[in-house]
């Protein structure tokens, strides 16, 4: 279980900004949610899109705790 | 300082307060940004930051401005939220010695926040809305430090 975050672009496809997934893993959660909608997995697995678990930037598959904070991150634009 | 707000600023205001009790910097450089209307294509802009991790993200690319540039201090005020055309978005100033490294440091500065620091920015105008990404040429900029 881990508390799943998504920003911009993501949380306009999803229609949620925050929910607690079942997974060990950041591979795990990606899973769950390509199942409950193939778009939303697509865009998660996206060019640029970047995953922070407990606010660090991760590359590549991570397992996760049960209170950790997963945040999938599309690209940046500010300023 | 790094500040994200929700709420309207007055760069001359920050200017001022960035600027007072400093003997020894000579070169004050900042950058203000202002929300653009597009000829009526933009109603409203509206920024979606990651609280915590956008701070400490700004703050580390600060840390690197501090040491590369040589700075003696540096303020970045972003806005987050709601903001409407003519609104200032962005505040970025630089204090050093001499000039080139505040305006090089501020220039530095911004071709970071416009393509890595955590914001999603979205537009609002009358033909709906649509999410802004970097440009090719945001990338290109920022390509110059490395």
């Amino acid at each position: 279980m881990a508390r799943v975050l998504l920003f911009g672009p993501l949380r306009d496809l999803a229609g949620w900004r925050e929910r607690e997934i079942e997974g060990a893993t950041v591979a795990e959660l990606r899973a769950f949610l390509t199942r409950e909608d193939a778009d939303l997995g697509a865009a998660l697995a996206g060019k640029g899109v970047q995953v922070a678990v407990d606010q660090a930037i991760v590359r590549g598959d991570v397992s996760v705790g049960p209170r950790s904070e997963v945040a999938f991150l599309p690209p940046m634009s500010g300023g | 300082m790094i500040t994200l707000s929700e709420q309207p600023f007055d760069p001359g205001a920050l200017l001022s307060q960035f600027t007072r009790d400093r003997t020894e910097t000579g070169a004050v450089a900042t950058f203000t940004g202002i929300a653009r209307a597009e000829q009526g294509s933009t109603a409203i802009l509206e920024l979606e930051a990651y609280p915590g991790f956008t701070e400490a993200e700004i703050g580390r690319i600060a840390g690197q401005a501090r040491e590369r540039f040589g700075l003696h201090d540096l303020m970045i005020l972003h806005r987050v939220g709601r903001i409407a055309p003519g609104e200032p978005i962005v505040f970025v100033a630089t204090a050093a010695a001499h000039r080139r490294a505040a305006f090089e440091a501020c220039d530095f500065l911004m071709d970071y926040l416009k393509s890595r620091a955590p914001f999603w920015k979205k537009e609002h105008g009358p033909d709906g809305e649509r999410w802004i990404e970097p440009s090719a040429q945001d990338h290109a900029d920022r390509e110059r430090w490395t």
